[in-house]
């Protein structure tokens, strides 16, 4: 297991909500592809039935943590600043992707963009932009 | 509509959103008031939910479901009649850390209601919602299920459009 393949293990591993709603990740080389698969817990209108956006965000934003974790050697976890969330199509009952791209680490702050998607890597279902505290950087 | 039974119908939503969606029943929310387009829902605190083991605190991800879950529950309690709605974008701040051990509230305001949008912000807090742990600005499309039918999602996008091309696209 490579260094960044055990600190992304660790990583979510370490996190109870992300066992909670089932998500995992993948490491292929540098790139890491966030997984959530579907259960029926994660449901949000069950008429549909649809994702709830609320778990969405979420997967969203411990992907934005899971690939900090992996790009930069920190001793504490980021704290999340801000996130805004756009919801472009409705979570369907599928297996859910997600990846991060850090735009920009700075000594204290780093800016991360997420998107996820389900069958079609073109056709995201919902995009995060958020901001992130390193509050073990500095140590 | 009375007002008693529009207060009846909002908790009947609420009760609806709650214990019929999975996810807001996994998480516990319950609903502590609705009406006047606001709506007050609870988290209870549990080790399950937590987002850094190292300090015990709830995880960011469950502070966004509660507020998108209330903020929606703002929504229906705006309206006097029922409509199907989706969140369009959530933005959220996180001002400081949720207490550890302690159950989360979220208050959210639906201030604005136009003819396809709802604008609502809301916080989320463990007593005073003047000292908030979090802070939500939110937009919601009204009637977002126009010409779906329940299970619409169990097909793929597009399998349908036959059937409901006639209602989305108004031809």
């Amino acid at each position: 297991m490579s260094e960044a393949q055990s600190r992304l293990v660790a990583v979510l591993g370490a996190i109870p909500y992300a066992k909670f709603i089932g998500m995992t990740a993948e490491l292929a080389g540098d790139e890491m592809t966030a997984i959530l698969p579907f259960s029926p817990d994660i449901v949000g209108n069950p008429m549909l039935p649809a994702i709830h956006g609320g778990v969405l965000g979420a997967f969203m934003e411990m992907t934005a943590l899971a690939q900090l974790s992996i790009a930069e050697t920190l001793k504490r976890q980021p704290r999340t600043i801000d996130v805004s969330i756009e919801y472009l199509r409705s979570g369907r009952p599928l297996t859910t992707y997600a990846r991060a791209q850090i735009k920009k680490v700075g000594r204290r702050i780093a800016n991360v963009h997420v998107e996820a998607w389900q069958e079609q890597r073109a056709a995201p279902i919902a995009a995060l932009r958020g901001h992130f505290l390193l509050t073990g950087a500095e140590d | 509509m009375s007002e008693t039974d529009l207060n009846e119908q909002h908790r009947l939503i609420a009760k609806a959103m709650n214990e019929g969606s999975p996810q807001a029943k996994a998480l516990g929310f319950t609903t502590l008031d609705i009406g006047d387009g606001v709506a007050v829902l609870k988290v209870p605190y549990r080790t399950e939910l937590v987002g850094d083991p190292e300090t015990g605190v709830i995880a960011g991800g469950v502070v966004t479901t509660l507020l998108d879950h209330a903020s929606g529950q703002a929504v229906h309690a705006a309206m006097s009649t029922w409509t199907s709605i989706a969140t369009l974008d959530l933005r959220i701040d996180y001002m400081r850390p949720a207490e550890p051990g302690k159950d989360i509230l979220a208050r959210a305001h639906c201030y604005k209601l136009t003819r396809s949008v709802a604008f609502v912000r809301a916080v989320a807090y463990e007593t005073d919602p003047e000292d908030p742990i979090a802070a939500a600005q939110a937009a919601f499309m009204l009637d977002s299920s126009a010409g779906k039918k329940a299970g619409a999602n169990l097909k793929p996008p597009g399998s349908s459009k036959q059937d409901s091309s006639k209602k989305e696209d108004g031809q």
